[in-house]
């Protein structure tokens, strides 16, 4: 239907040259950019235009490996992109958590999550980033997101719009900005939203293995004193190693000769899967915690890494950004059914409210663990024992702690529980 | 009409008021802020009523296409700007000048096309104007008579049509919240913004709906949601409420 849907649109249209204007324009095309994008088209239809600007567009070459816990996968089934990736998925069959040293010999399970928040609803999956991420552009495209190929280089965000600049110098109006543009976000330092955090004076060693017999979909978390060893299945007979030293040590580590590599990663990662190859790159990720001081300004959104920024123990890092990417959604969606302005207080307001003290309590969650894990004390491990053990007898705890885990507790966003918008 | 003082519904002391207040209608988060949080419900309210009547498709941005729409007291221009998003055609009108000329020029810049108009409730329907929807909102609490006003407004509903009310009821409680505590502890609004003798019972709104030749189809209380600031539908109609009445076919 031809209508008064004139509004925004009706400036600035005449020049085909300039893209836009949008309702919605969202810098870095990352999982959560994508997704959001995704959302908001599926939802809103035709008429609600939304561009993702990333100057990596076509260059992704994402070498780490996710979490997608429940929650997060709900979301990808519902806007069609989990079909896409689902033989790219190993359930998590079950998690063992254990506590030692470096040179125990033993080392005895404190707690064994099985893997299913309910039956048939594996906890999490793990799922490398590249295929994810291809997943998700092919679905942009196919619903009709503008995809460019450059950055946002500057922005003026007025009461009524926000005037951005691109990269290539093109001008583009847009209604709502959202920076989903990692970690170092430009936007949020031009937006002038300050974050407040430390450096964990950790890093993550991440790489990937192959190995000899079959991990059977356990994941294992080894807390050893230097901080959290993971072991977390991929497809085939290969996982994810996602392994926390302190960062000068973890630089030393992987600039080691592959020999010498082979054997650090040996005597921790252990033989029970029987012989281990590393497989593809390995990097050391500087491990730090952030909290933006806000998650909006005059119409603009933060969303994911660019909003926080937590310790990896947990596994939680992405599904936070999900979390952003599902409740960003709804506030959009529901206002924009009732003709609001998408970058307006209303949506603004109902975001930062529904996310940032959810965010702030993970952060500060994980943040627990890695400080009760990372030491050699051992009145702190007696405690911590003492803490998984009694986890361990009580099957109720343990599953309030599944779900809780599993992202499926607290005021969760209709994306998360598999409800369209 | 004879032109009557009587005949007039319109209050200057709170046109005045209004008016002063016209610089500020669009900032969220200066003194209309807590309009903008109402905004929301009472949208979707207006929304699921029109949608149940005119059986139209909640989800579509363009569920009120080919609708006209009357809203009466419309000050800046809060309703009509997201009405006329989702397709209506819709003619605002104010007693207050500078609420008009500041209603317009936002719609300009929104690039929207909405039919804004200095006038009032009676002179409209003494001109024989139809709407498929009559809103007032938060508006029969301002009026001299409300009955009269109620009326000359039912008389501007198509056959089929709505009409929505959204005021205040006049209970102890709400002198406690709207008066004292909106004007005077919360300072949500500005004091004298309300008279509560003139607050308005859902009782004499239905008769005056009802006489207007309406048909009461729906009625719910809103309420604040002190936790999340935000207002939220209720079964509570003891402070704000809104009713929606139909015109037989």
């Amino acid at each position: 239907m031809k209508l008064t849907r004139l509004g925004v649109y009706s400036r600035g249209m005449t020049d085909p040259s300039k893209p836009g204007p949008f309702d919605v324009l969202i810098a870095g095309a990352g999982l959560v950019g994508l997704t959001l994008a995704i959302a908001l088209r599926q939802s809103l239809g035709a008429s609600f235009r939304v561009a993702v600007a990333d100057p990596a567009l076509d260059r992704v070459a994402d070498p780490r490996t996710s979490a997608i816990i429940a929650a997060g996968r709900h979301l990808l089934e519902a806007l069609g992109v989990w079909a896409r990736v689902a033989r790219d998925a190993q359930p998590i069959a079950d998690t063992i958590i254990t506590d030692s040293r470096l040179d125990d010999a033993m080392r005895p399970v404190f707690l064994n999550f099985d893997g299913e928040v309910e039956p048939g609803e594996p906890l999490a999956h793990m799922i490398e980033n590249a295929p994810l991420l291809a997943a998700l552009l092919e679905q942009a495209r196919a619903d009709g997101v503008v995809l460019l190929a450059t950055g946002v280089a500057s922005f003026d965000a007025q009461p009524e719009a926000v005037d951005a600049r691109l990269s290539d110098g093109t001008g583009i109006t847009t209604r709502l900005l959202v920076a989903a543009d990692g970690a170092r976000s430009p936007l949020r330092e031009r937006a002038g939203i300050a974050t407040h955090g430390w450096s964990y004076l950790q890093s993550a060693i991440v790489t990937n293995v192959a190995h000899e017999r079959d991990h059977h979909g356990r994941a294992e978390e080894h807390f050893l004193p230097a901080g959290p060893f993971a072991i977390l299945p991929l497809t085939g007979k290969r996982s994810s190693i996602v392994w926390t030293e302190n960062t000068d040590e973890a630089t030393r580590i992987v600039a080691l000769p592959d020999d010498e590599f082979h054997d650090e990663l040996e005597r921790r990662f252990g033989l029970h899967l029987g012989e281990i190859e590393t497989i593809g790159p390995r990097r050391a990720y500087p491990l730090e915690y952030f909290m933006a001081r806000s998650f909006v300004a005059q119409r603009i959104a933060l969303a994911g890494d660019s909003a926080h920024v937590i310790h990896p123990i947990a596994g939680q890092g992405l599904n936070m950004g999900l979390k952003d990417v599902a409740a960003l959604a709804e506030s959009i969606v529901d206002a924009v059914r009732l003709g609001l302005d998408p970058g307006g207080p209303v949506v603004l307001d109902r975001y930062q409210r529904w996310r940032r003290f959810d965010a702030l309590a993970m952060g500060v969650a994980t943040d627990g663990l890695n400080r009760l894990f990372s030491n050699r004390s051992d009145v702190l491990r007696v405690v911590r024992d003492v803490g998984l053990g009694v986890v361990e007898r009580l099957p109720t705890l343990k599953r309030v702690f599944a779900r809780e885990a599993a992202g499926l507790s607290g005021d969760v966003p209709k994306l998360l529980r598999g409800e369209g918008l | 009409m004879a032109g009557e003082a009587r005949q007039s519904t319109v209050d200057e002391a709170d046109v005045a008021r209004f008016s002063r207040l016209a610089d500020t209608w669009w900032d969220a988060r200066g003194k209309m802020g807590v309009l903008h949080r109402f905004n929301p419900v009472r949208l979707a309210y207006i929304k699921d009523a029109a949608c149940r009547q005119f059986g139209r498709e909640r989800k579509r941005l363009d569920a009120f296409a080919g609708l006209r729409i009357l809203d009466i007291g419309c000050g800046g221009g809060l309703l009509c700007e997201p009405l006329t998003r989702l397709g209506a055609s819709v003619v605002g009108v104010d007693p207050s000048e500078t609420n008009i000329a500041v209603a317009t020029l936002h719609a300009a810049k929104s690039g929207l096309a909405i039919d804004y108009r200095a006038s009032t409730a009676e002179a409209l329907a003494d001109a024989g104007e139809r709407f498929d929807i009559v809103l007032a909102m938060e508006v029969v609490e301002h009026v001299a008579d409300m009955p009269l006003f109620v009326a000359r407004c039912a008389e501007m509903v198509r056959p089929d049509g709505l009409m929505i009310v959204a005021t205040l009821n006049r209970t102890l409680k709400s002198f406690a919240l709207a008066i004292v505590g909106a004007e005077y502890v919360l300072g949500w609004v500005p004091r004298g913004t309300h008279q509560w003798d003139k607050f308005v019972t859902p009782n004499e709104l239905e008769i005056a709906l009802e006489r207007g030749g309406l048909h009461v189809s729906g009625e719910t209380g809103v309420i604040y949601n002190i936790l999340a600031d935000t207002w939220d539908l209720s079964r509570d109609m003891d402070v704000n409420y809104m009713l929606t009445a139909a015109k037989p076919a």
